[in-house]
């Protein structure tokens, strides 16, 4: 019957333009919606807590964006966040649900923290590459590990990543308080703090590290992978359709292992940044939940990596701005965690809406 | 407990100018059926011809935008499922709607209404057993459905709705699913019980041996409307072809050209475990040469998907071997791409292409990695989808619609495009029909015998018989996991293909 519907019309330029414009709208309209929805159920809590929506609004403004010091801290807040919603973001591509990117961005922190302090005596060029490697080698073979399961033994990605986070925390609070620990550091167990050639140090004007920029140019570079290479096609046609991809001779099965791996190297990444530039060393602090916030920066973004920049800035922000939000507000800190968390579900939410409104559907101009 | 001393009976019903809007789309226009009771009227029409809406309005899961409809000569309001059912009218669904873990027994039984918090299944078997000896035909009652036989489930779908006391019965392709033998019992069956005044039958198909044979009544609906009607013997099946089609010119199939040449795919001793893991799906010798189509036949679940995922390399084998212009096959894409091998496997939507990816990319899917580099030649995808799209005859709002908003001819149009592009030796198609109208199936049928003309090897597996029959060569009876028979299409008998295809041979 839609057959017959559509044999009478020619339809021009205008339906081709239609065609990639509406469904554009509807990717920016429906996570916008799912964004507005969670902030409005958070403001009846905080109405519930006697405490004012506008003033939140106006304290995070002011905290997270209105000066330069404000974006300082905001923006590295943000660098983490950009590679731990790569983590999410590329392996849902290929439709799978990654939530344990906080494991690989522990060990790559671990990685590095630990290969920085061995590789002390080279040039800080070849030092600093084999911090690269081991953060980036140890989160990949880690995410890349959960891909194997899957593979292999079709093991659910997505509870299988969040056991082996729990398990990788672990595994660093072993090492860093055990065979790495820095006999200097007392109270908070580390590994040897990182010799200076190795630092990370800050950004010409915005005064925020290098790991920002380079976050930035990772997501650009996961979207031409994924919308402008041939690999990226690959992967799309897998994530959409598993079986049309094997039918099509491709290599489901390594794509999947690469895709996590990749996406587990990312958001090692964001562990190296996190010692080599903020910290200094490896020590519990890494453990800050960046992973777990970039579930929400993907899902808010689509999985879009070009839309992961906007968003991780949006909810760095907040996270910049709780501090302050604690001593003015009176509120405790997991306010934090009830309004990511209510912009998630919103989110989820937000997404059956998908091909239902309406007004989006090329169909429904078409018929005009 | 359900009284059937007043249910006895057929009933009649009438649709007068029964009209269905969808939006701005009209699936039913005023359309007109009387359905004399005690009668076997049949309903034909190509898909989107309007023969479901007009069904799902008479059922009251749609309610009609326009018209009246008439049970027993008294005006009813089809406003719920729960209307029709109240007033004696059933449905037999294409697919089997039983419960399969349960038994025929347990299946009737809930399937009522009202059946009782506690059920007291010593009077139920009496009751059925009962109920059982009066109807011409039975069907075991103590076996999970799971275990019964096609043609068994159908009759217990069947006998389901007499058991509810519908005395009009609504079958919605009911025999899509059996072997010819069973098809025919069954229907006769049927038959038998307007005959003797039991119930009334309005039939949907799309097999004219069946109207010819069981009916006594057709009506054709073509594009909503009413397209033609008359009493079956009064009608030739060129008369009822013509109303279904109207007067589009239906185009002759391809004269087969040539004759076959090398051996292009050989498989040799495959043994390999079903998707269950519990039964051996095992080809001993199988042989596809260039210029022949091979069909291989068979009722569904018998080995042939298992078959299509060995020939699609997504089957580990335990023993055999695979090959293609007599190499090694293991259907990887370099491989597949170096030996032009092709597939068109079923249900293209779900198994041939990414259904939210466009069109575009959908036809690219083969040639996408061609040529060195790692860039995607997006600008050659568009310009050679536009080619595509006008050879092919696709109709899409556009190239960059998500293929999953087409409909099903023009899905396999698309992916039938991408298949069959450039030099192809070896096409493999699953079902390529499947669910398409008149035209559709004849233009994808065209193009799988231009393709075997021009010597491709084809191998079809297909369940639909009289596919086979007019495209073949060869066919191959699979039943069971294995090759059990083989005839040249020529000269193929349908009744020992339908006695090979139920393992009864």
């Amino acid at each position: 019957m839609a057959d017959q519907a559509l044999h009478g019309r020619r339809l021009p330029v205008r339906a081709a333009a239609l065609e990639t414009l509406l469904p554009r709208i509807e990717a920016v309209a429906i996570p916008a919606i799912g964004l507005i929805g969670g902030f409005a159920i958070f403001a009846v809590f905080l109405l519930s807590q006697g405490k004012s929506p506008v003033e939140f609004a106006t304290l995070v403004w002011k905290a997270g964006y209105s000066s330069a010091f404000s974006l300082q801290n905001t923006f590295s807040r943000v660098a983490p966040l950009l590679f731990a919603a790569l983590c999410v973001a590329l392996p849902a591509r290929l439709g799978l649900v990654v939530i344990g990117g906080e494991g690989a961005i522990v060990l790559g922190g671990l990685g590095a923290g630990v290969a920085g302090v061995a590789l002390a005596g080279l040039p800080s060029v070849m030092g600093f590459a084999g911090m690269v490697i081991a953060a980036m080698g140890l989160a990949g073979l880690w995410m890349g590990l959960v891909g194997v399961m899957r593979v292999k033994r079709g093991v659910n990605e997505t509870i299988a990543s969040l056991l082996m986070a729990y398990i990788a925390i672990a595994l660093f609070n072993h090492f860093v308080e055990t065979v790495f620990r820095d006999p200097a550091s007392l109270n908070k167990p580390s590994t040897a703090p990182l010799p200076d050639g190795l630092r990370v140090g800050d950004m010409p004007v915005i005064t925020t590290h290098w790991g920002l920029i380079v976050g930035i140019c990772a997501c650009i570079a996961c979207w031409v992978l994924i919308e402008r290479t041939k690999l990226g096609f690959a992967a799309r046609l897998a994530g959409d359709s598993a079986r049309a991809a094997k039918v099509q001779g491709l290599p489901v099965d390594r794509l999947i292992i690469g895709f996590m791996a990749l996406g587990g190297a990312l958001a090692g990444l964001a562990g190296l940044f996190e010692v080599a530039a903020v910290h200094g060393s490896a020590n519990a602090s890494l453990i800050a939940g960046y992973g777990y916030t970039g579930i929400l920066v993907s899902f808010l973004a689509r999985h879009n990596p070009l839309a992961i920049i906007p968003v991780a800035i949006l909810l760095g922000g907040i996270e910049a701005s709780s501090g302050l939000i604690q001593r003015r507000m009176d509120l405790p800190d997991a306010t934090n965690l009830v309004l990511q968390g209510m912009i998630f579900v919103a989110i989820l939410f937000s997404e059956t809406l998908t091909g239902r409104l309406k007004l989006l559907q090329p169909g429904t101009w078409g018929r005009t | 407990m359900i009284d059937w001393h007043h249910e006895n009976g057929a009933l009649g019903v009438e649709a007068v100018g029964l009209t269905m809007r969808f939006g701005s789309f009209t699936a039913l226009d005023a359309v007109s059926i009387r359905i004399r009771p005690g009668s076997f009227h049949a309903l034909l029409g190509e898909n989107g011809a309007g023969k479901s809406t007009f069904v799902k309005c008479l059922m009251g899961f749609y309610q009609a935008s326009d018209g009246d409809i008439l049970v027993g000569g008294h005006e009813v309001h089809m406003t719920h499922p729960r209307v029709a059912q109240g007033l004696g009218l059933g449905m037999v669904y294409q697919h089997f709607t039983l419960v399969p873990s349960l038994t025929g027994a347990e299946n009737l039984v809930i399937s009522r209404g009202d059946v009782p918090m506690r059920i007291d299944w010593a009077r139920e078997n009496r009751d059925l057993r009962a109920f059982m000896a009066r109807m011409p035909f039975t069907a075991p009652l103590d076996t999970p459905v799971a275990d019964l036989s096609a043609g068994e489930k159908q009759k217990l779908e069947i006998l389901k709705q007499l058991y509810l006391g519908h005395r009009f019965l609504v079958l919605d392709e009911p025999t899509s699913v059996l072997t010819p033998q069973e098809a025919t019992e069954i229907l006769s069956h049927v038959r038998a019980l307007t005959q003797a005044g039991e119930i009334t039958v309005l039939m949907i198909t799309h097999k004219f041996r069946e109207v010819t044979e069981f009916a006594d009544e057709v009506t054709v609906l073509r594009n909503g409307i009413h397209a033609g009607h008359g009493r079956v013997g009064d009608l030739s099946h060129a008369d009822m072809a013509r109303m279904m089609i109207g007067e589009r010119q239906s185009q002759p199939i391809p004269d087969r050209a040539g004759t076959p040449g090398a051996t292009v795919l050989s498989l040799h001793d495959i043994r390999a475990l079903d998707r269950s893991g519990l039964r051996e799906i095992a080809i001993r010798d199988l042989k596809v040469r260039a210029g022949e189509i091979v069909g291989i036949a068979g009722i569904s679940g018998n080995g042939q998907s298992d078959l299509m995922e060995i020939l699609t390399g997504q089957r580990s084998l335990l023993s055999g071997e695979m090959r293609v212009h007599d190499t090694p096959y293991h259907a990887r894409r370099p491989e597949a791409q170096r030996l032009k091998v092709r597939y068109l496997p079923e249900e293209p939507l779900h198994n041939a292409c990414a259904p939210r990816m466009s069109v575009a990319d959908n036809l690219a899917l083969r040639s996408f990695d061609d040529g060195r580099g790692i860039w995607l030649d997006r600008a050659g995808i568009a310009a050679r989808a536009k080619t595509r799209i006008a050879e092919f005859d696709i109709k899409t709002r556009s190239p960059e619609a998500p293929v999953r908003a087409l409909s099903g001819g023009n899905v396999q149009r698309t992916a039938l495009a991408r298949e069959l592009t450039g030099d192809v030796d070896l096409l493999i198609v699953a079902n390529p029909c499947f669910g398409l109208d008149f035209a559709a199936t004849e233009a994808i049928h065209d193009r799988i015998m231009a393709a075997r003309n021009s010597g491709t090897a084809v191998l079809m597996i297909s369940e639909d018989l009289d596919e086979l029959l007019k495209l073949a060569d060869r066919i191959i009876v699979m039943a069971e996991g294995t090759l059990v028979h083989e005839t040249p299409a020529a000269s193929a008998d349908l009744a020992m293909l339908g006695q090979y295809m139920s393992g009864h041979a």
